[in-house]
């Protein structure tokens, strides 16, 4: 028989999470840090109005970009918090969650050969999509002296005449790291000035605890050329929802609507009513789980600094991403070990990129008792490490 | 930070001040001030236990009674209110906008003990033209806590 197999999906590696999650289904008792979504339920007002759609017979396919209503909501939301205009007949496209967004726009501008920049260490999806998408995979290491931000410097370096796109992953999974305005100005000078465009996820644009979230698209010149992806998941807790949403220039958007038209159809539609009350009714619910999880922040912060555990103060998302470069293992093994002999979940930062190495992803989406019990048993297993040595 | 103390130690009263001063991000001698300054004020009445009676072997009933009043002239209700609030067993006194004046929990040790002190002691206040008492059958939900159902976590344990 001939390989039935796709020569380029057969060279991509699986999810390193994948990896991890195999190994800590198979213990029962195991206490998690490890996930990437909220702990809360969605907001039992948008769940009703999910259920009441379908109790309407609202069960049929919505046009192919989404619910004019919920396009509506989109743009009124960007112009609210980013004073920036979307026309939401042409501009916005309502998909799958984030990461059907990330795929159709890097399908919808890559030809083969060209080259995306991906900041690393940043969610699992970038590398392999621009793979699959024809494109040369560029990889930034961000390093931990700059908290984890693109600096001006480091997009110099990588570019070079081909490439086409910036993918921009702020506030970051797995660093919790944010791009403040001035951060961004200094690389939207050389975005302008090297004619390449930005698909920015700002898919935790909601959860920052410093200033409130800047989009690039802000920015003078740059909402021509940067396709802005976010969604619900985070914001609200609908992770389950699959809804997600991006807001393009025309041009790019009727070739991404293209894509999502024949892969998908159209996003769930009970998903798009619940999430149009979301965005209508949803701002105390996701105030409310933004202080939580900044306390949250806190009480970690805190709790490391006790144990001696290196972390930079992360200002964005609901992870932090402390160092363990001190107990001369890798990360892989740290996570391995706390995970037998304490039976705590995390995961290592390799998982998010190579530069990851020496850093562990601890997710704060748990209740302050759950985090207290785990910080506990880590703190146990540092001061065990450090004796050893 | 008032807002924010209030809302956390409304939820868990045995939280600590250090604890609050780590996640509120402020120091432990503010806390310690603010919240003296509560107490002093009256902001802060009390600090309480949530108990679901119907999980110990403790007999409890809980009534709430509509109370129809006239009201006295230079008093209002309030003159009322006090006589029925300064009961032991009653548990909450508010005065309502409604059909009715004033709505009355009541705390007892079995029907026969909650439904004598209506008609002993509630009904014969003057002033009281009317009582209607409503006997709560099950808690489902009390002071923002779902009494039914724990909370359990059934997210994939590890996701990206």
């Amino acid at each position: 028989m001939r390989n039935p197999l796709s020569d380029t999906i057969v060279t991509i590696k699986p999810s390193g999470i994948r990896k991890f999650f195999d190994i800590v289904s198979e213990m029962e008792d195991a206490i998690s840090l490890g996930v990437g979504e909220p702990d809360f339920d969605t907001p039992w007002h948008i769940r009703d109005e999910g259920i009441y759609s379908l109790e309407k017979g609202r069960t049929f396919y919505t046009s192919n970009a989404g619910l004019k209503d919920l396009k509506v909501e989109i743009t009124k939301y960007m112009k609210r918090t980013q004073d920036v205009a979307y026309d939401a007949d042409h501009e916005v496209i309502v998909t799958v969650g984030g990461s059907e967004a990330i795929d159709i726009a890097l399908r919808a501008m890559i030809n083969p050969g060209e080259e995306v920049l991906i900041p690393q260490p940043s969610y699992v999806s970038y590398e392999p999509c621009a793979i699959l998408a024809g494109a040369k995979p560029v990889i930034i290491e961000l390093k931990e002296e700059n908290e984890f931000r693109l600096t001006a410097q480091e997009l110099r370096d990588a570019i070079t005449d081909k490439t086409k796109i910036l993918i921009l992953p702020f506030p970051n999974n797995p660093t919790g790291a944010i791009m403040e305005k001035g951060d961004l100005e200094a690389i939207a000078e050389i975005i302008r000035e090297k004619d390449i465009f930005v698909i920015s996820d700002e898919i935790y644009a909601e959860l920052t605890y410093k200033e409130k979230h800047v989009s690039i698209v802000s920015l003078p010149g740059m909402q021509e050329r940067t396709v802005l992806i976010n969604g619900f998941s985070k914001a609200y807790a609908m992770t389950g929802w699959r809804l997600g949403y991006a807001c393009a220039p025309k041009e790019i958007m009727e070739q991404m609507i293209k894509i999502h038209q024949f892969a998908i159809m159209c996003a769930p539609t009970t998903s798009q009513y619940a999430a149009v009350e979301a965005l209508r009714n949803g701002d105390e619910d996701v105030a409310m789980m933004r202080e939580s999880y900044n306390q949250r922040r806190r009480f970690l912060m805190h709790a490391f600094k006790e144990m001696k555990l290196e972390c930079f103060e992360p200002y964005g998302a609901f992870y932090v991403f402390p160092s363990i470069k001190e107990f001369g293992m890798s990360s892989e093994e740290f996570a391995n070990r706390l995970l037998q002999e304490e039976k705590v979940a995390v995961v290592p930062g390799t998982a998010f990129g190579d530069c990851g190495e020496g850093f562990l992803r601890i997710s704060y989406a748990y209740s302050i008792d759950s985090l207290k019990i785990a910080l506990d048993k880590i703190g146990a297993f540092v001061d065990r490490l450090r004796k050893d040595r | 930070m008032r807002e924010q103390i209030l809302s956390i130690i409304e939820k868990n009263s045995r939280i600590n001040i250090k604890e609050l001063a780590v996640i509120l991000g402020a120091e432990e001698i503010d806390i310690a001030n603010e919240l003296k300054a509560m107490e002093e004020e009256g902001v802060i009445c009390g600090y309480h236990t949530m108990i679901d009676w119907e999980k110990t072997s403790i007999e409890k009933v809980t009534a709430l009674i509509e109370v129809r009043i006239t009201p006295q002239r230079g008093q209002g209700y309030d003159n009322i209110a006090e006589r029925i609030y300064k009961y032991p067993e009653v548990n909450s006194v508010y005065l309502i906008s409604g059909g009715y004046d004033l709505l009355v929990t009541l705390d007892g040790k079995s029907l026969k003990a909650v439904s004598s002190f209506v008609s002993d002691k509630l009904s014969t206040l003057d002033g009281v033209l009317s009582t209607a008492t409503h006997f709560i059958l099950k808690k489902y939900k009390d002071h923002g806590t779902i009494l039914t159902k724990k909370y359990e976590d059934t997210r994939e344990k590890v996701t990206p």
